[in-house]
């Protein structure tokens, strides 16, 4: 009877420490968010993207890489919006959390100093938000999900000569903010280069704080440019449009990611509906999978997602193609990893929900952006993808 | 050429309106005080966003039309507005000026009234700016290819009336006539009978008063309201002030609309990257010639 007992008890021990092992293996990847801080709805959105990805792919019993199926595991870190700590976060993930490819930071000011962290390491990192170039910039193991800033220019130019039947145009731009200057000027050397030297009649400038803007728009209106590129924040477009609007100007405009706010319907009310901008995404009209995952992100977290989300949702599957394509998990942290890069490179193409992409030398997506037009119920509806040419 | 020469002046007219409006409050408070009242671009802004709840508050709670609330809002709007100035003088100034605090203090008492307010506003309201209402409808008129809104219109009639009000009230009134006597000397003036303190809370009422009317109008030419607006063109308004030579209404009257047109043709003959640059340096060159600005005397009577 007691070596019954004992046989049974040691079956009971034996089982228990069996079943973790019986259980599939986990991959682990890292989120480096702000959960807190400036943006916290930007790491809020990242989040539910992401948690909605992996309940898919855990619920369908995990990915399959190598022929074997591993489970999910995604460990979500806070870095508080700021670029010190997302260093900070970065190696936490790294070396504690053991990961093995990283998402994120979102922006900028975080992913830059995130992405040298990384790059390090060697993990390989994918930033779904950032658009600044010298994230990905001499950073083999670095990625990320959107487009450059230098490559909106491009699109206003290919939408506009093609949609307005533009043939000249005029820019307004804020002479104090890096963004609106160089897309400014890269906007003006396509054009020129695209439709012959001079084609851009005027090129006026603008202070953040200024809000008269009559004077440069006198001066735009009066060269008839057959549109206006305004690369600017949303809330001087809520100004510059009505200003253009009664000094007589009736012509088009076109806008970039930074018009793609909520607020800018708020503020600009009727004058700025019927207009286009370009952006990562829309949300309104959009059609096959990404209307899918806009449905289902609705369904379970009761909003529209915006870019980031949708960012994050592409930028997270790139990377499990990335695992997928790197053969086989060995459980040796460095063999991964650079299995993972070897995967990340091999992608030629990659179906996203935010467009088809592949990857360039520096690991920046080559994609197509969105152009959306502002329907005259506010909502931002798709009109067309312009592609780099 | 001619056509954009006068579409210019127009727009000059309609910006420098603004640095008038707000000159003319700076010049009255210093004429009386020789007090430079840092706090009154602030004041402005106030008086912009209490444009904004009131009209707001007619609008969509009693449902007015738009030419009643307008009606309303600008009597409304200068009450409440002069209510913040007279109130400023009262906990900020006034203790200061009882106790004979040397003219520097005042000064700087006056800068960090302006940071409360901002700060206020931020800490009460948000950051998140306010969209202002359509109170009126605009209309575009296209005059021999000069293009103007009756609201531009509008401005720069209001900015005329109130510059001939004030001087008119400067000179040909009793309150008037006590507002120069104090600036002319500060010590004999109670000594004849004359309410010190009362005639300072005139030109205060009047100051602000107008710089709430300046507020509306801003608020319905520029209808994005956010806390930091009143900060810039309160400085400028103050350069304009200071230009026209500080103290005398005509000055900040024609400071106001000097500076307007100066930025605006500068734009419109120059890149308009260098827009700053050479409208500063006009301004510098003017004090240089004359340093006591336009119509200022060194050291006489003001207002």
């Amino acid at each position: 009877m007691k070596r019954l007992l004992t046989a049974a008890l040691i079956t009971c021990i034996a089982m228990m420490l069996a079943v973790p092992a019986m259980a599939a293996p986990t991959i682990k990847i890292g989120f480096n968010i702000p959960l807190t801080g400036d943006i916290p709805k930007v790491g809020e959105a990242s989040k539910n993207a992401a948690e909605m990805l992996k309940a898919d792919i855990n619920g369908a019993g995990g990915l399959e890489v190598g022929g074997k199926k591993y489970l999910l595991d995604f460990i979500y870190e806070d870095n508080e919006a700021k670029a010190e700590s997302a260093v900070t976060t970065a190696l936490k993930l790294i070396t504690r959390d053991e990961i093995i490819a990283m998402i994120g930071p979102n922006s900028s000011k975080q992913a830059v100093p995130g992405g040298q962290v990384a790059n390090d390491n060697g993990v390989v990192m994918v930033s779904p938000w950032s658009t600044n170039p010298a994230t990905t910039e001499d950073r083999p193991w670095v990625f990320r999900a959107a487009f450059l800033d230098p490559f909106q220019g491009p699109v206003a130019v290919n939408f506009a000569v093609k949609t307005f039947n533009a043939k000249t145009s005029a820019v307004l731009y804020d002479l104090s903010n890096d963004y609106s200057k160089g897309l400014a000027e890269i906007f003006k050397d396509l054009f020129e280069k695209k439709m012959g030297a001079g084609t851009v009649l005027a090129f006026e400038s603008h202070g953040t704080k200024d809000q008269d803007f009559s004077a440069q728009l006198t001066k735009i209106i009066s060269k008839k440019p057959d549109f206006i590129f305004v690369p600017d924040n949303y809330n001087q477009v809520a100004l510059i449009v009505p200003q253009a609007r009664q000094l007589g100007y009736k012509g088009e405009f076109m806008g970039s990611d930074s018009w793609g706010s909520s607020e800018l319907m708020t503020l600009c009310g009727d004058a700025c509906k019927g207009l286009h901008f370009s952006t990562h995404y829309a949300a309104a009209g959009a059609t096959g999978a990404t209307k899918v995952f806009i449905d289902r992100y609705k369904a379970k977290y009761g909003e529209t997602p915006d870019d980031v989300a949708a960012l994050t949702w592409d930028a997270t599957r790139v990377v499990l193609q990335g695992i997928q394509n790197g053969g086989k998990i060995t459980g040796k942290l460095k063999k991964d990893r650079k299995a993972v890069l070897k995967g990340m490179k091999q992608i030629a193409s990659f179906a996203g929900i935010t467009g088809n992409m592949r990857f360039d030398d520096q690991g920046d997506p080559i994609k197509c952006a969105v152009v959306v037009q502002i329907s005259q119920t506010g909502k931002f509806e798709f009109r067309q993808s312009v592609c780099p040419e | 050429m001619l056509v954009s020469i006068i579409q210019n002046i127009i727009n000059a007219l309609q910006w420098g309106s603004f640095y008038a409006l707000i000159a003319l409050g700076y010049t009255l408070v210093y004429g009386v005080l020789t007090l430079i009242n840092f706090a009154h671009g602030d004041v402005f802004m106030v008086g912009a966003y209490i444009a904004f709840f009131v009209s707001t508050f007619l609008l969509t709670t009693i449902g007015l039309p738009g030419w009643v609330v307008l009606a309303l809002c600008i009597p409304l709007t200068m009450i409440l507005t002069s209510m913040v100035g007279v109130t400023l003088e009262r906990i900020a100034y006034r203790p200061l000026r009882k106790k004979g605090a040397h003219r520097l203090y005042v000064v700087i008492t006056a800068l960090m009234c302006g940071l409360i307010l901002e700060n206020a506003n931020l800490a009460l309201l948000g950051a998140s700016r306010k969209a202002f209402p359509p109170l009126i409808e605009v209309y575009v008129y296209n005059i021999g290819g000069v293009i103007f809104t009756n609201l531009k219109i509008a401005v720069i009639i209001t900015a005329i009336l109130v510059f001939l009000f004030l001087q008119w009230v400067v000179t040909k009134t009793r309150v008037g006539m006590a507002m120069q006597a104090i600036s002319y000397d500060k010590f004999a003036v109670p000594l004849m009978g004359i309410p010190l303190d009362q005639i300072i809370v005139v030109t205060f009422v009047l100051g602000s008063g107008f710089a709430g009317l300046a507020g509306l109008l801003f608020a319905m030419s520029y209808p994005i309201l956010d806390p930091y607006m009143g900060a810039l063109i309160g400085w400028k308004a103050f350069i304009a002030a200071v230009v026209g030579g500080i103290g005398d209404i005509r000055g900040a009257f024609l400071g106001g609309f000097l500076l307007g047109a100066v930025e605006i043709l500068v734009v419109a003959f120059f890149p308009s990257t260098y827009r700053d640059l050479i409208a500063f340096t006009v301004l510098l060159a003017i004090l240089t010639w004359k340093p006591t600005g336009l119509f200022g005397i060194a050291q006489t009577t003001k207002i």
